[in-house]
């Protein structure tokens, strides 16, 4: 009989050790000194980053009082399916109610959401989701040749390196992240617009033919990134690893 | 107790009979114990797990004929490969299982090479023999390599490509780095093929640094050089105030004046700042230096030194002797020999000197140095490795200063030290190591590099990419780089391009920098007219583009001298330039290249001919054209670009003969009358 009384004994403090260094990481969230009354995305959404590495910049995400300025103090928890790494997982926001986090995404390429929650002074939680974009090796060669390629046209934003050319073109070229219309062309259209130019379906031919310069293989890779960044998704690009 | 015992012992073992019976039941049953541990085993669950999932799919019946019961494996003797990973993961190979979100199922994502001729531990190492999850993919006792983190995945594709590849941006990038930012000034990398790898940076000599700079200057840059320019490549030993006094008053001791870099200043001329920043702006130092903005962002290139602060940093004197001819304090500069005037030098000189940050030295305040100190600096810099970067009068370079890294990525983990807090696994300890290398103990000699998160992943995929499989592999299995050539123009010509630096930008025979067009086949692509005026005056092709030839003010001799060489030695088999005439076409044709230009192939998404109705921004300007290439390399273009440029974003639209032929006599025809005429006034 005291054998098992022992026996439990051990068990019981096991247990409670346990549960000790279970709260021993609870208490090691920093303390909210201020709760907002909304939480929104501020910069670094929809960003692509090749699988498993990290995104090129950070994600900020901003705690809101009641007048829409930002809230010193509040704490914001980040999380995301498995895989996805954070190089702090919580943190307070700061003077301008802002949290930055550097992001990894996962081994698999898709979409991946990452989840900021914060709570308000009753305790009730508030979230914000950001999704962002794994890109496997085909959408990295993808990228690569879009970067080489099409990006001059079809990307109307402008940066110091490359001037966009979007601006200059009479008929405008779709942007890939144009979901609503890039979706509804299938794949063996979308080969020929870009082996055979935009006259193959009765568009423009202010798109090239590029079917003597892109390989087969060039061009999948090329339809694989376009699925992979439109917005919104395709349906062919794959599962969206939302956290369980 | 003990009676106890005893009357169980008698009836389990009375009589031989039951001593029979009992023993043959309790062999019985272990013998079971093998069948059972199989049919329970890990492999045997997930396949079960792996019918049940496909058995409700559409395509379940394809997939369930190719699935195979039992351990499969992947033998593959020439690559070492024995791997068992598709007994739990069955559906690797069904292009439709895609968008399964959970492992094991998941087909494979899309790459170029067969599973079956590739095995999955060459790109992913873990255990493949092993058929149990934790032994294959963590590290146990008897198998230490766990699988690969998907962040440095392309660590693989390094092992048998040893050259750029498009699909691996972070693997290029790595290596890049190794390259760059010097590592392998001090750590040796044999590469497989049996060269060594070559630092492409080009840490000054230090053997003439006083005529440069002040000992006030090397002191705050030895304390913090991040300080002076955030871009700078020269790592942060973290030097004591006294190492750092004795190491800079060695250095001045130690330098020798040049009498080029002395000369006295002549006498002060006021200059014109809008003037010198206008002729900075002219002389496109930007596509090379960068200069840190009002608002913080790094304008301009990262050939040259960032420039934000120079005028705290360089003496005035070796200053303009420096831009009179940079050449002259280092033979092997990649700054370009601008020929410019007295003036010129006054002013560009005067504004640069501008560039001061006054806090920079403002709390460095050195006592001379004593005869003590100075060889305790001289001790220093021998012992911190100065002289592996930096050419440093009578100091020699030391010979195997750091670890070897040629076979980095195969170290086991037992002969690593970690930190406390890392993973203990290969790749953690790299990215830890250059993350804070001083952390793992005192007296380390690696400094501090401010390398990025994003760098430490790329360079520790390169590093990891050099290990054993990629330094035995068969040379049938490799994938060669291509080497960069050490392709130097002849004559007369071949020394004004290196005094120019013509290779810091420009390419020829696999040689040089892709800042700008590759010039291998020039010779056939210009007219001799463009090409003179062009050395004198360059204007810009590509109205897109911020960096630009600049001008470097060349005598009429060396023009001719240059284009002459160009012209004669630049020459594509592919392309005779006197094949075909610059002018005369008939005007049918020129029409009806027009049309095409504007109809068919639709050149002006690209292309301005006519400045008042095209807009194309992404092609060179083609509205001189017709006075800048020959009709012989328009005609070749059309049929094929990438054969005369690989890689060039022109598409290749496989024209047929009288489409080209009516393209080029369109293209020829535009001579930028108006502007050609105002060239000739």
């Amino acid at each position: 009989m005291n054998r098992y009384c022992s026996g439990l004994f051990i068990i019981l403090i096991a247990l409670v050790a346990a549960s000790c260094s279970r709260r021993s990481d609870d208490t090691s969230l920093p303390k909210a000194t201020a709760f907002g009354v909304a939480i929104a995305a501020s910069s670094g959404e929809k960003q692509t980053a090749q699988t498993g590495s990290l995104l090129p910049q950070p994600v900020v995400v901003q705690v809101n009082d009641e007048q829409g300025s930002g809230v010193a103090g509040a704490l914001v928890l980040f999380s995301a399916a498995p895989g996805v790494a954070f190089d702090h997982s919580s943190g307070l926001t700061d003077s301008s109610g802002q949290v930055t986090v550097n992001v990894s995404l996962a081994g698999i390429a898709g979409r991946y959401q990452i989840v900021a929650s914060t709570i308000d002074k009753s305790r009730r939680k508030m979230e914000v989701k950001v999704e962002e974009i794994a890109l496997g090796y085909q959408q990295t060669l993808g990228r690569h040749l879009n970067d080489q390629y099409c990006d001059r046209c079809h990307n109307a934003e402008s940066t110091v390196e490359r001037v966009s050319n979007f601006d200059n073109l009479e008929i405008k070229p779709h942007p890939f992240t144009e979901g609503d219309t890039i979706n509804k062309i299938n794949d063996a259209d979308l080969t020929a617009i870009i082996s055979h130019g935009g006259p193959a379906l009765n568009k423009s031919a202010l798109m090239p033919a590029w079917g003597n310069t892109l390989s087969q293989s060039d061009i999948q890779a090329l339809i694989s990134y376009i699925r992979a960044i439109s917005d919104p998704p395709s349906r062919s690009a794959g599962p969206v690893y939302a956290k369980d | 107790m003990k009676e106890k015992l005893t009357s169980l012992w008698r009836e389990l073992f009375g009589d031989s009979v039951r001593a029979f019976g009992v023993v043959s039941l309790v062999f019985l049953a272990s013998l079971a114990i093998a069948p059972a541990k199989n049919f329970f085993s890990e492999w045997r669950h997930y396949q079960h797990g792996y019918l049940k999932m496909v058995r409700n799919r559409s395509d379940a019946n394809t997939l369930q004929r190719h699935f195979q019961g039992g351990i499969q494996q992947i033998w593959l003797p020439e690559l070492g490969v024995v791997d068992r990973c598709t007994s739990c993961h069955v559906g690797v190979k069904e292009a439709t299982l895609a968008d399964v979100p959970n492992q094991p199922f998941r087909a494979h994502p899309v790459i170029p090479h067969k599973l079956d001729q590739f095995g999955c531990t060459v790109c992913h190492r873990g255990q493949g023999a092993a058929t149990t999850l934790s032994e294959a993919h963590n590290s146990t006792l008897a198998w230490e390599q766990p699988i690969l983190a998907a962040k440095y995945i392309e660590s693989s594709c390094g092992e048998c490509h040893r050259g750029t590849l498009p699909g691996t941006p972070q693997l290029n990038q790595g290596r890049n780095l190794l390259v760059r930012q010097g590592c392998v000034h001090c750590h040796m990398v044999k590469l497989p093929d049996g060269t060594t790898l070559k630092a492409t940076d080009d840490p000054p000599s230090l053997s003439h640094i006083a005529d440069k700079t002040t000992r006030e200057w090397i002191f705050a840059w030895l304390k913090d050089p991040q300080a002076y320019s955030a871009t700078s490549t020269m790592p942060n030993f973290k030097l004591s105030d006294e190492d750092a006094r004795e190491m800079s008053a060695f250095l001045i001791a130690n330098s020798t004046p040049l009498p080029e870099m002395t000369a006295p200043v002549p006498e002060k001329t006021t200059f014109d700042p809008a003037a010198g920043a206008s002729l900075y702006g002219e002389s496109f130092c930007a596509s090379c230096h960068a200069v840190q903005n009002a608002a913080g962002n790094m304008v301009g290139g990262d050939v040259g030194p960032e420039l934000t602060r120079v005028g705290t940093k360089v003496k005035p004197a070796w200053l303009q002797a420096w831009l009179k001819n940079p050449r002259a304090y280092d033979p092997g500069t990649a700054m370009p020999h601008y020929r410019f005037n007295e003036v010129q030098l006054a002013t560009l000189s005067g504004f640069l000197q501008g560039k001061t940050d006054p806090d920079f030295l403002v709390n460095v305040h050195l006592d001379v140095a004593t005869p003590v100190q100075i060889a305790h600096g001289k001790r220093l810099v021998s012992d911190y490795g100065c002289a592996s970067c930096h050419e440093i009068a009578g100091i020699k370079k030391p010979e195997n200063f750091a670890p070897e890294l040629s076979r980095i990525g195969s170290k086991p983990v037992t002969q690593l030290v970690f930190l406390p807090g890392i993973q203990h696994t290969l790749p953690d300890y790299i990215a830890t190591k250059i993350k804070q290398p001083r952390a793992f103990g005192q007296g380390l000699k690696m400094p501090q590099y401010a390398f990025t998160p994003a760098q430490i992943d790329s360079l520790t995929t390169a590093l990891l990419s050099m290990n054993d499989r990629s330094q035995t592999l068969p040379p049938s299995l490799a994938v060669a780089a291509t080497p960069e050539s050490d392709y130097q123009p002849a004559g007369k010509a071949g020394k004004l391009m290196a005094d120019l630096a013509c290779f810091s930008c420009h390419r020829v025979n696999g040689h040089g920098g892709d800042m700008a067009p590759d010039l291998t086949w020039e010779g056939s692509s210009v007219q001799r007219e463009w090409l003179v005026q062009f050395f004198k005056n360059p204007g810009t092709l590509r109205p897109s583009l911020i960096r630009r030839m600049p001008r470097f003010n060349l005598t009429d001799a060396e023009v001719n001298e240059l284009s002459d060489y160009i012209l004669t030695v630049y020459q594509s088999p592919a392309v005779d330039r006197e094949a075909m005439p610059l002018s005369g076409y008939a005007q049918g044709q020129v029409e009806l290249g027009r049309q095409l230009f504007y109809g068919k192939y639709a050149c002006q998404g690209c292309h301005i001919v006519d400045t008042k109705t095209d807009k194309g921004y992404i092609g060179p300007t083609l509205t001189q054209v017709g006075s800048r290439l020959t009709a012989a390399w328009i005609y070749q273009w059309m049929k094929n670009p990438q054969s005369l440029r690989p890689g060039t974003a022109e598409p290749n639209r496989a024209m047929s003969d009288e489409d080209a032929s009516a393209l080029t006599a369109f293209l020829i025809s535009q001579k930028g009358g108006a502007k050609q005429e105002v060239a000739k006034k």
